[in-house]
């Protein structure tokens, strides 16, 4: 059988992805984190002020990297196509949910793919989470919803985010004392600036190149029986599975893994909420990143929305720990999996009305 | 033929239009979108459900014919 562009590409990205991320372990980032984009941007959102968990603060180039690398790929390619307009506050509130359900877990679907490579079964129970939760989102698909059209907007409008990422990187290296860095936790690992700005950069472009994205795999095996995007998935598990026993950094079993707890009922309902949120968004975590590096405002607005929700999950005590999750993280969870059956239900039936109307 | 305008969707609801239209227009369909991923993803489901698709850049826009 000739293997396709596409799955080579998204197979290059994966072990690419899956090497890098071991890189930066070693460089310095937490383990098993590699470049969480859930983690990163709740970080971000710390350095800038936006919560006080003093010990997960600090403006991860990793994140920039990943935006601009798409960025100037997307420019470069001629694939850079600013728009906007389709739902953006909606988007914004599934982003918040996002972030919240992934920090009950304790990962975005990246990082729970890194987790399993590295033996730590608890994540397996996020797996399970998370392609219930993808089920969730295909069935409302299937049933008719959709944010909506988006609109061709200007190349300003386009830009803005990356242009601020920018900003961001010149602050983080000029002015660093406008930030806040944690002294101690996770926060305060971290790799070279340039190491995490370079790997963030060549991720970003590759994953632009090629569409990665964790949810979009399971997403397309239900809803079109394609397997051609999982390849990514599968990539990263493997080729960070190879590298951590190489590394010797495979230690399989359910206690003492980083940052990490064993209440499985919660790391099942977390990525849930990850899975079902991340269709209706049309892309995990990382793939909001990447299209709004391309131009798309409403991913940019996504981003956001991931990132104040990173805020809100420690303002209100929402996110868990390596002891286990919290009784508000345990409501917030149930909350969010209501409001997105909600969303899912309201926007189905206007779509319906609309249709039965036209 | 029966024409579908997927411009301002991404994916995966350019596809899920596809599949629908298709239902209703099994022998032939026009489908345009506006973006890369989603020219891909629309030709490559077409292929794989039996179609032979032919893709044409208009501006900013593709045009992509599925037929039998």
């Amino acid at each position: 059988m000739k293997i396709s562009t596409d799955r080579k590409m998204l197979a290059l990205t994966g072990i690419v992805t899956g090497v890098v991320a071991f890189i930066l372990v070693m460089l310095g980032n937490p383990g098993n984190m590699g470049f969480c984009i859930a983690c990163f941007l709740r970080d971000a959102a710390g350095s800038l002020g936006l919560h006080s968990a003093s010990n997960v603060q600090y403006l991860r180039p990793e994140i920039l990297g990943l935006g601009l690398g798409a960025f100037i790929i997307s420019l470069i390619r001629g694939e850079f196509r600013p728009r906007s307009g389709s739902s953006p506050l909606l988007r914004f509130l599934i982003g918040v949910c996002v972030t919240i359900g992934a920090l009950v877990f304790l990962g975005c679907p990246l990082r729970m793919v890194l987790r399993l490579a590295a033996g730590d079964f608890n994540a397996l129970f996020g797996l399970v989470g998370f392609v219930i939760g993808i089920g969730l989102g295909c069935i409302a698909l299937n049933m008719g919803f959709s944010l909506g059209r988006a609109k061709e907007s200007s190349r300003l409008e386009g830009s803005g985010i990356s242009i601020l990422y920018v900003v961001l990187f010149i602050i983080l290296v000029a002015a660093p004392g406008l930030l806040r860095f944690s002294t101690e936790g996770p926060g305060s690992m971290r790799a070279p600036i340039v190491a995490s700005l370079l790997a963030g950069l060549a991720v970003g472009a590759l994953a632009q190149r090629s569409r990665l994205c964790f949810a979009g795999g399971m997403r397309d095996i239900f809803l079109m029986r394609d397997t051609t995007l999982v390849t990514g998935f599968l990539a990263v598990f493997l080729s960070a599975l190879v590298v951590n026993i190489v590394g010797g950094k495979f230690s399989p079993g359910f206690e003492g893994q980083p940052v990490a707890h064993t209440a499985q009922l919660w790391n099942v309902l977390g990525m849930v909420v990850v899975g079902f949120g991340s269709v209706l968004l049309g892309g995990c975590p990382l793939r909001q990143i990447i299209m709004a590096g391309e131009g798309n405002s409403d991913s940019a607005v996504t981003v956001l929305g991931l990132m104040v929700g990173g805020a809100m999950a420690h303002n209100f005590g929402l996110a868990s720990s390596t002891s286990g999750p919290t009784a508000g993280g345990k409501v917030a969870t149930i909350l969010i999996l209501v409001f997105l059956a909600l969303v899912s239900m309201t926007v189905i039936y206007a779509n319906r009305r609309k249709e039965a109307d036209a | 033929m029966k024409i579908i305008d997927t411009s301002g969707f991404s994916c995966p609801e350019p596809v899920i239009m596809t599949k629908k239209a298709l239902k209703d227009s099994p022998d032939a369909l026009t489908v345009i979108v506006d973006n890369v991923a989603s020219r891909e993803n629309v030709k490559r489901f077409g292929e794989a459900t039996g179609y032979k698709v032919d893709v044409k850049e208009e501006g900013s826009k593709w045009t992509l014919v599925l037929a039998r």
